[in-house]
């Protein structure tokens, strides 16, 4: 099947140069940014509505309402968020470096609908290449007065700084994000306020957009909302990117319609199981989601809503896929792992909580797990999110520490006989367990 | 190592890129790291009296981010990804193998190599994967990851180009790298030409708003 792409048509086109300013103009680039100058902000947050462009950093939220709310106290700024650090996620990796004068025009479009002067991209530190890629972009276009005082021989100006994040997964959250963006640790800031678009960097009205949402903008400009809106029978429009990862045949990112079903994204697309092997579980949409299984799921839709309605969601569109030789207790032992090891640290519950949950895991993992090991996890878990219930409701600042509860009730729900096996295994899983860390970390 | 002119320079354009000062304090921290290989007390006193805030505060951010180091981690910092994707395809046999070959377990470092695990580094559709200097390498097997000890002890490389890191130990990838690149690592923190820490420097140091 070929479908069509929107994002990915230039690089998948012209793989050689597709990151040059060149090539980006010789295939229609800057004529969006050129044209959305010459607009009004109701023009732009109308036609970005219409369009029903949906967010792509997990929260899907309507881009043009989230534009529509930015509060009318100036300076208002632009934040993007490149941070991509949940598991499974590699998407805007690939936008940024085959595609950097995509998001720089994007940025354009989205800064001048929002009468925005200075933006920014938040990269998280271990993507230096993607960083430098889209430096590279963002000097070309300086050189070409695309950005800085007059763009495109108007009187707008537009800055746009790239930045670099230092390792901290937290700082995805879009508050965290603005924390470090300040210069400070970054902790998800208490809300109210809730919205940054009320009150942001520097306690500014900001936009926080995600990479691949605003890699859009261009394209909606240039062929309109109702050709946008029409690439999809869902709610969610447009394509949107899968990165697919685990035991398939072809993994890698793959830019999709919506609406196909699980099994045809599995063995289609993906090329199916490795080996030959059968599909045990899959993650549908990065660390945080509850997992699917073949029996319940594979013929499913692959749309937010019928992830909703099967108690899961697309989120940042991770897929991690499983085959049966996968140990589920080692499998969720490491989601809940990342964790407690990304949590800021700021809440009792989702600090003390991940790293119980771990513990557990780990000693039933390492054969020393108890008998009331599974009711102890359902105990922890329920401290963080009470009532266990989809979608989690939340005792702490963020969802991040909700979001480790997902694998423990996944793997309680649809895989207990492996966590018993486990435990029956251990030589006194009556008495005292040990854990023990297997990665060299405490 | 106290700063340079031109290094102090650099600093000021970076600072002026932020409507507040603050905002610089992380590619400061880098720009400290290039100095000293890693964050001394010097170093984020230098980055405290440049953007006007104090030591304290300086240390309050550099320890929450786990790429900004208090200690010395080597000339070559290996992080191996054991997050999920990872792992479901052998992560934890190619960290131990990197252990094994270095003789530096996870967390530590001698003078020359560091080894860390890592939380997914987003090259889950190339698992197993790491970094070395925060250059990618994907497909790692058991094998290669032992050859790259070998090769980073005995070549004693100036400086870290993924795609030769790629070519030499890697396989299978996220996505087609397609186009190469020439910029290289220098230390253990992240290539990036505006703050100095890159091979090639030349930037595309765009003026923006310090102009
Ligand atoms: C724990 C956590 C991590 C997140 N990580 C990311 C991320 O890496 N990238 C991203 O774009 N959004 C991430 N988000 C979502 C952002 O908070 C925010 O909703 C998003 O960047 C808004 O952009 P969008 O509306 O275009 O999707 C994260 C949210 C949470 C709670
Ligand atoms: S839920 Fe966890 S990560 Fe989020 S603010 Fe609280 S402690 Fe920090
Ligand atoms: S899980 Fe290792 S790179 Fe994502």
């Amino acid at each position: 099947m070929v479908y069509p792409l929107v994002v990915t048509k230039r690089m998948m086109e012209h793989p050689a140069d597709s990151h040059t300013m060149k090539r980006y103009e010789a295939t229609g680039g800057y004529v969006a940014a050129r044209q959305s100058v010459g607009q009004t902000r109701e023009e732009l947050v109308e036609l970005v509505k219409a369009s029903g462009l949906l967010g792509r950093g997990g929260a899907a939220f309507s881009a043009g309402l989230k534009w529509s709310f930015l509060a009318p106290a100036r300076p208002a700024y632009l934040v993007v968020n490149g941070d991509e650090s949940e598991p499974g996620t590699f998407k805007d990796r690939q936008l940024m470096e085959r595609d950097p004068h995509q998001i720089v025009e994007g940025m354009i479009i989205a800064a001048k609908a929002n009468e925005v002067h200075d933006s920014f991209v938040y990269i998280r530190g271990e993507y230096p290449k993607p960083a430098r890629r889209l430096q590279q972009a963002v000097a070309d276009a300086y050189a070409k007065g695309y950005l800085g005082k007059g763009i495109f021989g108007t009187d707008y100006d537009l800055e746009l700084t790239v930045h670099l994040g230092a390792g901290a997964y937290i700082c995805g959250e879009e508050t965290a994000l603005l924390n470090s963006l300040e210069g400070r640790r970054g902790e998800p800031r208490i809300k109210p306020p809730y919205f940054p678009a009320a009150k942001g960097l520097y306690m500014k009205p900001t936009i926080v957009n995600n990479i691949e949402t605003i890699s859009n903008l261009p394209h909606i400009i240039n062929q309109g909302s109702e050709w946008f809106a029409g690439l999809s029978d869902s709610a969610d429009t447009g394509t949107f990117m899968m990165s697919i990862s685990g035991h398939v045949n072809k993994p890698g990112n793959y830019e999709l319609p919506h609406g196909l079903t699980w099994r045809e994204v599995i063995y289609d697309v993906a090329g199916g199981i490795r080996n030959g092997n059968e599909l045990k579980a899959w993650v549908p949409g990065g660390a945080s989601a509850p997992w699917f299984v073949p029996e319940l799921h594979l013929d499913r839709p692959v749309t937010k809503e019928a992830c909703a309605a099967d108690g899961s969601m697309l989120g940042s569109g991770a897929i991690i896929v499983m085959d049966h030789t996968t140990d589920m207790v080692g499998a969720a032992e490491r989601l809940v792992a990342f964790f407690a090891e990304e949590s800021c640290g700021q809440c009792t519950p989702c600090r003390e909580g991940t790293t119980w949950l771990d513990m557990i895991l780990q000693r039933v993992l390492n054969g020393a797990g108890r008998d009331a090991d599974i009711d102890l996890l359902l105990d922890v878990a329920d401290n963080i999110s009470v009532g266990l219930g989809w979608p989690p409701k939340q005792t702490t600042i963020c969802p991040l520490g909700p979001s480790a509860v997902s694998p423990v009730m996944s793997l309680v729900r649809h895989f207990r006989d492996e966590v018993e096996a486990h435990i029956a295994s251990a030589p006194h899983s009556g008495g005292q367990g040990v854990a023990v860390s297997i990665r060299g970390i405490a | 190592m106290s700063w340079s002119a031109e290094t102090i320079k650099r600093a000021h354009d970076i600072v002026a890129r932020y409507p507040e000062p603050r905002s610089a304090v992380m590619p400061l921290l880098y720009l400290a790291m290039r100095q000293d290989g890693y964050l001394t007390a010097d170093g984020m006193k230098q980055v405290a009296d440049l953007v006007g805030i104090t030591p304290a505060q300086v240390q309050s951010v550099a320890t929450f981010y786990v790429m900004f180091k208090t200690e010395p981690k080597g000339k070559y910092l290996i992080s191996m990804c054991t997050s999920i994707s990872c792992y479901l395809m052998g992560a934890d046999d190619v960290l131990h193998a990197i252990e094994e070959a270095s003789g530096v377990p996870a967390g530590e470092a001698d003078d020359e190599i560091g080894v860390e695990h890592a939380e997914c580094i987003g090259a889950c559709g190339g698992a197993p994967a790491c970094l070395v200097n925060y250059e990618l390498i994907e497909g790692l097997t058991v094998e290669k990851a032992k050859e790259l000890v070998r090769w980073l002890r005995d070549g004693k490389p100036e400086t870290i180009n993924g795609d030769e890191l790629q070519t030499l130990f890697g396989s299978v990838t996220s996505f087609d790298w397609a186009i190469k690149e020439d910029n290289a690592a220098i230390g253990p923190y992240p290539a990036f030409p505006v703050f100095g820490t890159a091979a090639q420097n030349t930037d595309a140091l765009e003026p923006g708003r310090g102009a």
